[in-house]
């Protein structure tokens, strides 16, 4: 591996202000894993750890004073000065609209989900306030379930297309078996060339989309109401030991030598 | 009682109950079960308010002059929406009382298929005994083609989500209303499911 020498000097520090508070943070960090380490509540839906960012869900919009558009703190690199406010009655207003019409775009029904109690949009609508939909129900007709998968099931009418499952996939697992097709509204996550998932070549059946997933539109097959629980912590455990290369070999750990080959 | 009584106190001894409703819309009943669920908490119920209409009391009609009617269920069919829009012109306070009066949940699964199919799977495919879709005016309620919730045909005060809400979560929106509206931030917290 071919890396900068170890002498190197650390990125630079920079100054901010979030919520009138001043932190420090590393160069090129994002903004939102710096209003995290400062313990500030900020509701996600796209972000995961270990993932790339990708700033599709909008919920961490964050107002930064001198420019008139909010932005996604996921996709913001931190800058020297930038003057943060992360709980505002505008930004409030937009996250629970956000919410609000992730509900009604697709056709989610709590009480008979195999998440009901385990789904993150279930408790978005618990942080942001929203205790029922403003907006029109679409009701939309052509929402498939693919139950093709020998352990899995795949249930469009959940999805929130927050592409954790394609990312975790990719970036993770590396078999890049889910993708996006389509745009706006009729988007669908789709395994390879949008074929049943249960006859993709590339799929592992590692399950990792499955736990990535934080609604029940991804569910171990045979599980029914409220039985969906959803295990995020062994993803992220998995994802820093890779990145640590503290995996072992032959039954003993790795040594600092062997990670350098590795 | 002796014939002498007293002036009004300020402790307002003498304020008239507060009246209180419910109704069972297209819902399951589980909304109305969990109210039972308030168990001895319906006598201390009792001496705050009267149930005026209900499932469970035998009232025909729906009263005038309501204080508080909790509703549950979605609007499915012709019965249904008479029956909220007239719930709505004699209530000061109506609360959407669980899932399906608040998003249209199971009861509103049937808005992703066209009614006629609905209809003819359920009493002419999957029926031996005289299939045909009923046709009964003012007997049988005809199915509106799409299941609402209630805010989408009247106005709703208070939303209670759950399925059903628990009995501490109704406990607590009825004794909030009828002493007084609670802080937003004190309302319980509620969740979808």
């Amino acid at each position: 591996m071919i890396g900068p020498p170890s002498s190197a000097t650390p990125p630079a520090t920079i100054t901010l202000t979030i919520d009138g508070r001043l932190v420090t943070a590393r160069q090129g960090e994002a903004l939102l894993s710096v209003i995290r380490e400062h313990g500030i509540s900020l509701p996600t839906l796209c972000a995961m750890r270990g993932l790339s960012p990708v700033g599709a869900c909008r919920l961490c919009l964050v107002e930064i004073a001198g420019r008139t558009r909010p932005a996604a703190a996921c996709v913001t690199t931190v800058e020297e000065g930038l003057d943060v406010r992360t709980d505002t009655d505008r930004l409030r207003d937009y996250r629970r609209k956000t919410v609000e019409l992730l509900f009604a775009e697709r056709n989610h029904v709590c009480a008979v989900c195999v998440a009901n109690g385990s789904c993150e949009l279930q408790d978005l609508a618990v942080a942001t306030g929203v205790d029922h939909v403003r907006y029109d129900y679409l009701f939309p007709r052509d929402l498939t379930v693919d139950a093709s998968h020998e352990r899995f099931v795949v249930d469009h009418n959940r999805c929130v297309l927050c592409t954790r499952c394609v990312r975790v996939c990719d970036q993770i697992e590396g078999a890049h078996t889910w993708d996006v097709s389509g745009r706006g509204t009729t988007s669908r996550v789709i395994t390879d060339l949008a074929m049943p998932w249960g006859l993709s070549p590339t799929c592992t059946s590692c399950g990792k989309c499955v736990q990535a997933c934080p609604t029940g539109a991804l569910f171990r097959k045979g599980a029914t109401v409220a039985e969906m629980t959803k295990d995020r912590a062994k993803l992220f455990l998995l994802n820093e030991e890779r990145n640590a290369h503290t995996w072992t070999l032959g039954g003993f750990p790795m040594t600092d030598s062997r990670k350098e080959q590795a | 009682m002796s014939g002498e009584v007293g002036p009004p106190t300020n402790a307002g001894t003498v304020t008239p109950k507060a009246r209180l409703a419910t109704a069972w819309l297209g819902g399951c009943s589980g909304c109305h079960m969990s109210f039972l669920d308030l168990d001895e908490r319906l006598l201390e119920l009792a001496q705050l308010a009267d149930l005026v209409f209900s499932p469970i009391a035998d009232v025909k009609e729906f009263p005038t002059d309501v204080d508080v009617t909790l509703v549950e269920g979605a609007v499915a069919n012709e019965d249904h929406l008479a029956m909220i829009q007239l719930i709505r012109s004699r209530t000061k306070v109506l609360v959407a009382l669980g899932d399906c009066a608040v998003t249209g949940n199971v009861t509103a699964i049937r808005n992703t298929i066209p009614l006629r199919s609905v209809l003819e799977t359920a009493y002419v495919e999957r029926t031996t005994h005289s299939p045909g879709v009923p046709n009964e005016p003012r007997i049988v309620p005809r199915l509106l083609e799409r299941v609402e919730p209630l805010h989408r045909v009247v106005t709703v005060d208070r939303y209670l989500p759950g399925c059903p809400p628990s009995a501490d979560q109704i406990w607590q929106t009825i004794v909030g209303l009828l002493s007084g509206e609670p802080a937003p931030e004190a309302r319980p917290t509620a969740k979808f499911g």
